[in-house]
């Protein structure tokens, strides 16, 4: 590390001011290029080409071409399902987490007495997520003695069998999921404090009303925070795994059998190594083209202001 | 509560505006969000208050209807007979080690790589840091399988080792973080300690972490609730029970105990305690960390 630049000898240096600073540069971040060969560039490349193979683990990987994708699309009904449960569970739970983050960062937003007690209670929840977490919820949705079947059983309503019954398994874990809504809305949350209480003023001297200014103003400043929270939900969702591995296995009849969860099973239970690389590949990709995508019509909706404002 | 809102008025002038019919209208306006808040806060308390309520239940209290809110008599004994049946002692210290060597790693690893991406210039810097970046969007199965393989081959499998050294190479969102709250520190600071002579490591050390001290916290605390909640790391690369972190115990012991509720809620509460009790005492640490980022746009 003594070769990094010390300002005092750079006279008797063979390297000019420019040159020593782009050593020291690469020295810094010498770790994340070593981890990034090491537990990404490395293990993407490696999977695509375990994608190619049949492997066990135990004999060496044969090489079988595109033998896995054409399984996947043609041989597997249930990699095809589990990706249809992915594809659903993403599609109803990221929009309906946005809102209703939206919603609260909104009511939250405001200088009313008592409202950080509030905003604690409301993003409590989201740094929570883990085994307990589901474990909690598997309590909640017990059909018999679980809380929501209890409360229900106070207003003489039969509650349903939640996480038991393939009906409600998927619209359980939602629910589940949305506990944590605390995530996005503390992103909500802060591009709103962003937007100047004056743009609001100057509306309501023109006559605007609520509704205007949540079109015209809140929604084209937040456009940021909202390019953010659809990503990354879409990301993360997609890899959706803990929650119905714990609650649910997958059941009840493969109801909420998650692609990563089925990627799992082949991986490390069935040992497919090459199969399952194959299904991660495929989510990679599916994941990296819908990222491309909003990213590209990004432009179109998405409001940024300039930065000397 | 409403009234809570009006100004101390101290002349009829004022008394009457706060009659005017706007400020009736604010005032009612503030009850409904009051109201709907309350409302929201009670359904988001409610599963804690339950799934405490429930640790101090003994089997036959559980099933009960009505449900008694607050047990009757409250059987403490949930808690000891829980955390023996299956050892939750050890299972939190390997936790514990696993976090703290993860948090070590991170501090270390990623200030330096923060400093290089914030202040210093070289060609390819800005393709490397959005590569950096988009590493963040990067599906994790994807890289689980050959990590296996790699550690497999290491014979680092069923030890420590995979959940924590990775964590010394860096990890975007850290990175992202650190750097971010570095290039907002004043140049000027720097420029003084490299005309005395100092070395860039000194301006690190010296200069630039006595002032990041927020944005290190929210980087270990993040990093430590991360590992605390992390399940499918643990689940692939630790296979022995005595190795088991929080997670993969109370796993575990839903598997086997599944009916005994009021066992499962107690292990629950206690493997839930230490994020709510880092989230009261650093709550500002989370909310700064977000902010640091920048993401709010």
């Amino acid at each position: 590390m003594s070769t990094l630049t010390t300002a005092g000898n750079i006279k008797t240096s063979r390297w000019n001011l420019r040159q020593r600073e782009a050593i020291a540069f690469y020295l810094c971040i010498a770790p994340w290029i070593i981890g990034f060969i090491l537990f990404y560039l490395g293990p993407i490349l490696a999977s695509f080409y375990f994608s190619l193979t049949e492997w066990d683990l135990l004999t060496p990987p044969k090489f079988i071409g595109l033998d896995n994708y054409a399984r996947i699309f043609t041989r597997d009904p249930l990699a095809l399902k589990s990706f249809k449960i992915t594809l659903i569970y993403t599609l109803a739970y990221v929009p309906t987490d946005m809102a209703f983050g939206l919603l609260l960062a909104m009511l939250l937003n405001r200088n009313l007495r008592g409202i950080s007690f509030f905003r604690t209670v409301y993003y409590l929840p989201s740094v929570l997520s883990g085994v307990a977490y589901v474990v909690m919820w598997m309590w909640m949705f017990n059909p018999q003695h679980g809380l929501i079947n209890t409360l229900l059983a106070y207003l003489g309503i039969q509650g349903p069998r939640w996480l038991l019954d393939p009906k409600t398994a998927l619209p359980s874990l939602i629910i589940m999921s949305l506990w944590g809504v605390g995530r996005s809305m503390v992103i909500f949350l802060a591009g709103l404090q962003d937007i100047s209480a004056e743009l609001y003023e100057s509306a309501d001297i023109d006559g605007a009303n609520r509704w205007d200014k949540f079109w015209n103003i809140t929604l084209p400043l937040l456009s940021p925070s909202i390019l953010f929270n659809l990503i990354f939900g879409i990301i993360l969702t997609f890899q959706s795994f803990t929650n119905a591995f714990i609650a649910t296995n997958g059941g009840p009849l493969d109801a909420t059998l998650f692609y990563v969860l089925y990627l799992y099973r082949k991986a490390f239970e069935h040992l497919q190594m090459g199969y399952a690389s194959a299904l991660a590949w495929l989510l990679f990709l599916i994941v990296l083209i819908c990222t491309l995508i909003i990213f590209r019509t990004s432009g179109k909706w998405v409001f940024y202001r300039s930065v000397g404002e | 509560m409403a009234t809570a809102q009006t100004k101390p008025s101290r002349d009829a002038f004022t008394e009457l505006d706060s009659l005017h019919p706007s400020h009736w209208r604010r005032n009612v306006w503030n009850l409904i969000i009051y109201l709907m808040l309350i409302l929201g806060s009670l359904m988001f308390i409610l599963p804690l208050f339950w799934a405490l309520s429930s640790s101090f239940k003994s089997d036959y209290q559980v099933m009960e209807f009505p449900p008694q809110w607050i047990p009757n008599p409250i059987r403490w004994q949930n808690y000891p007979e829980a955390l023996t049946y299956i050892p939750f002692g050890r299972f939190a210290l390997n936790t514990l080690i696993v976090a703290a060597g993860a948090i070590a790693g991170n501090l270390l690893s990623c200030t330096l790589i923060a400093y290089g991406f914030a202040r210093l210039r070289a060609p390819g810097k800005d393709i490397l840091f959005y590569l950096m970046l988009s590493t963040m969007m990067l599906v994790e199965p994807v890289r689980i399988i050959p990590m296996y393989i790699e550690f497999n081959a290491l014979g680092w499998i069923d030890s420590f080792l995979p959940l924590i050294v990775p964590a010394f190479f860096g990890s975007p969102f850290y990175i992202f973080l650190l750097r971010q709250f570095f290039m907002n520190i004043p140049k000027e600071l720097e420029e003084a300690a490299l005309i005395d002579g100092a070395n860039r490591l000194q301006i690190l050390w010296r200069v630039i972490l006595p002032v990041s001290k927020p944005a290190l916290a929210a980087v270990a605390i993040f990093n430590f609730q991360g590992v605390w909640n992390d399940f499918l790391y643990p689940l692939v690369f630790l296979h022995k029970q005595t190795n088991y972190t929080i997670a993969l115990g109370l796993n575990f012991f839903r598997s086997t105990y599944t009916v005994h509720w009021g066992y499962l809620m107690a292990a629950s509460i206690v493997a839930l305690l230490p994020i709510v009790v880092v989230f009261f005492f650093a709550q500002r640490y989370f909310i700064q960390g977000i902010t640091f980022t920048g993401i709010k746009g």
